[in-house]
């Protein structure tokens, strides 16, 4: 018997922006200027962000810290297409998520601080916090997809992970099931090209992250991940299928993490500055700045502006979490159990009475030099 | 009507479903198979596919979607088909399930029920057969619930389903198809974290949970022809929270204890309820507390396993060293 072919399959790439910012004119989504100057925004206010907390790192004064530099369209262009009944499931570096959903900036600064108070995302949020364990939320984006779907709403998950999560195999799961149940759910890689230091190639010898969604028979789309355009559209697209019931999408944004890790790592040990440098020219920001320039959407004196209100947003965000009262000793505890169970409300009441005692209550830690 | 443990557990979750809309039941083959030890058999046909259903084989998975969906506002009554394969779902148990109130400060919750059969003694293959109670206990943030009789797993499972945080719901295999016992026909739910004292007594306490409770009351029916020692004995019920109060108010009454666990020894809930008796109540204490336990092996295959299982002369044994002392 002869091979037969039994099915065949492709992987299509969305781009919309070249990277001198001219676009495919019979792609462009349908966005006012207003809201495309709104991704603008979003996009220029979690760079200063980064910016700022980074020097707050240096400076001692929040801990570890992880930049999304170079990643802003990723973030901000998905979160834009969401609307708010709809749930999301990030990673850690999707910061630019939070902040386009309006959650305040504040919560972030607490969060890589050390203030667990920074993990709420605020009333009506709906927000997952940061998952740190990579690979296993995506799952959590499935159920609440599940849930969706069982109480017939008008609504999606949206789980995030980066290239590296895909190897874990608890993204298996997710996918595998996202498919079997036709789950309301988006899962969005952001393929930064390294998980720390091992690169993509050494991630998965498949072609593209993409095209691993075809082994589970949902679609699958790489998008270019630098041009913000096309990671809203490629996301509006797969949350009107999700909520017409048509199943999950599995987006691969490819872009590129311009700074290290986090602030623990040091990303000269295996990077060339060649490398960077070739990707700082696909710079999400400036081709988007570029085409709105063009469009006459911006001007030079309203990119000002908007820089300096970027500026003063982040500045008063760094206020709020620098004049923030300490968490109570009682908020360890208050926040284990619906109701505490009675030995560990004795292990609290130990506690704040020893601290009492001694003369440290709710003394806040120095954050000091920081991991590792 | 008399009914074993699995007869009850699935009055539980029938009862449930009716009661609570918003209340799933799922796992690998829960649904049309009805479970492989049928604790959920006929729960699909009668609630329909929508509410209880199988899903991919995938340990993880199942609790994932679960934290999922419970965070969503379901309350997702997941089957973990046997204790030794909750291991690869323990990263979300672990990392996740237990600690989303905490990290999210309230804004989330997981109510999910993890409900798993544990403990040896049926002859299953390996992987099968693990007392692991230990690992859950030692996470903050999980309930831990092991019942022993069809009337406390009815009820006990029926508490497990209304509860706010993550219930990881030990079933005893043993247990299962032991006995039967009169079942209350109507919902009715046990509080969890109360232990319950199966015999009052004045000499010497006994603790214990799950499965040993056999054995213990086994133990207990030998003494009381050969001795004339009034023994009370407790069984846990609810591993995390334990229910400390019962346990330090008997060992004062008795001034003696012995705590019987089929699970290893080493770092096993029997070492904490010792710990806690000593923190707490040295002065009463008329002897040692000894431990009655499974051995820090692994445990053995079919033809051996009950060298591993505690049996009622060792649980004696323990009791007359202690008591003459």
């Amino acid at each position: 018997m002869p091979l037969t072919q039994i099915a065949q399959f492709g992987v299509n790439r969305l781009s919309i922006l070249d990277e001198n910012g001219k676009a495919d004119e019979k792609l462009l989504p349908p966005l006012t200027p207003p809201q495309l100057i709104a991704l603008y925004i979003h996009m220029l206010q979690l760079r200063i962000f980064d910016d700022k907390a980074l020097k707050l790192q240096r400076q001692g004064r929040i801990g570890t810290y992880a930049s999304s530099l170079g990643q802003e369209a990723c973030t901000v262009g998905s979160a834009f297409a969401l609307k708010n009944q709809d749930w999301t499931f990030p990673a850690f570096r999707e910061h630019g998520v939070f902040f386009t959903r309006g959650v305040e900036m504040v919560k972030t600064l607490q969060y890589w601080g050390g203030d667990e108070r920074g993990s709420d995302p605020g009333e009506g949020q709906n927000c997952f916090p940061v998952s740190i364990p990579v690979g296993s939320q995506p799952l959590h984006a499935v159920g609440c997809a599940l849930g969706m779907k069982y109480k017939k709403r008008d609504a999606v998950a949206v789980g995030y992970m980066g290239d590296g999560g895909t190897s874990e195999g608890e993204f298996h799961e997710a996918m595998n099931a996202a498919g079997v149940f036709n789950a309301p759910v988006i899962l969005i890689c952001q393929n930064n090209q390294y998980a720390i230091s091992v690169a993509r190639k050494n991630q998965t010898a498949a072609q593209t992250l993409a095209q691993k969604a075809i082994a589970y028979g949902i679609e699958g789309l790489q998008v270019d991940g630098n041009d913000v355009l096309a990671c809203y559209l490629a996301t509006s697209i797969a949350r009107e299928k999700a909520i017409s019931g048509k199943g999950p999408t599995f987006l691969e944004f490819e872009t590129y993490r311009i700074g290290d890790h986090t602030t623990a790592d040091d990303s000269t040990r295996y990077r060339t500055k060649e490398e960077i440098a070739a990707w700082r020219a696909k710079d999400p920001i400036a081709r988007f700045e570029t085409f709105l320039l063009a469009k006459g959407i911006l001007s030079p004196s309203l990119i000002d502006q908007i820089k300096q209100e970027a500026v003063a947003k982040v500045e008063k965000a760094v206020q709020a979490y620098e004049t923030m009262p300490p968490q109570k000793i009682e908020d360890l505890f208050d926040h284990m159990y619906a109701i505490t169970p009675k030995d560990l409300a004795e292990q609290k009441r130990a506690y704040v009475g020893f601290r009492q005692t001694h003369g440290k209550e709710n003394q806040p830690d120095t954050i000091g030099p920081g991991f590792p | 009507m008399k009914v074993n443990m699995i007869q009850a557990l699935n009055q539980a979750m029938d009862l449930e479903l009716q009661s609570n809309p918003d209340l799933v039941v799922y796992g690998e083959d829960v649904g049309k198979d009805g479970g492989v030890f049928r604790v959920t058999d006929g729960l699909q046909a009668k609630h329909g596919s929508h509410r209880v259903f199988d899903t991919p084989l995938a340990e993880a998975g199942i609790i994932g979607l679960g934290i999922g969906m419970a965070a969503y506002g379901l309350h997702p009554v997941a089957e973990v088909q046997f204790s030794g394969f909750m291991y690869p779902g323990l990263n979300q148990l672990i990392s996740h399930a237990s600690r989303i109130r905490n990290r999210s400060r309230g804004r989330f919750s997981c109510p999910l029920v993890v409900r798993t059969p544990c403990s040896g003694g049926v002859k299953a293959p390996e992987h099968h057969s693990e007392s692991s109670e230990a690992y859950y206990i030692h996470t903050p943030g999980l309930k831990v619930v092991m019942p022993s009789t069809p009337t406390d797993a009815k009820g006990l499972l029926t508490s497990s389903m209304r509860e706010k945080d993550p219930v990881i719901f030990l079933e005893p295999l043993r247990l299962y198809r032991a006995f039967k016992e009169e079942v209350p026909e109507e919902q009715y739910a046990t509080p969890l974290g109360e232990a319950f004292i199966r015999q009052p007594g004045e000499d010497i306490t006994l603790i214990t949970w799950g499965t040993m409770t056999l054995a213990c009351k086994e133990a207990l029916e030998t003494i009381s022809q050969n001795e004339k020692w009034s023994i009370e004995l407790i069984d846990l019920r609810t591993l995390s929270p334990i229910d400390w109060d019962i346990i330090h108010k008997s060992v004062r009454k008795t001034g003696r204890c012995v705590i019987a666990q089929e699970a290893p020894q080493t770092l096993g809930l029997a070492s904490e309820v010792m710990a806690r008796i000593l923190e707490n109540d040295l002065l009463s204490l008329e002897a040692p507390v000894r431990r009655v336990t499974g051995f820090d092996t692994i445990m053995p295959l079919l033809k051996n396993e009950e060298h591993f299982i505690p049996h009622a002369d060792r649980i004696y044994a323990a009791i007359q060293d202690v008591m003459r002392f």
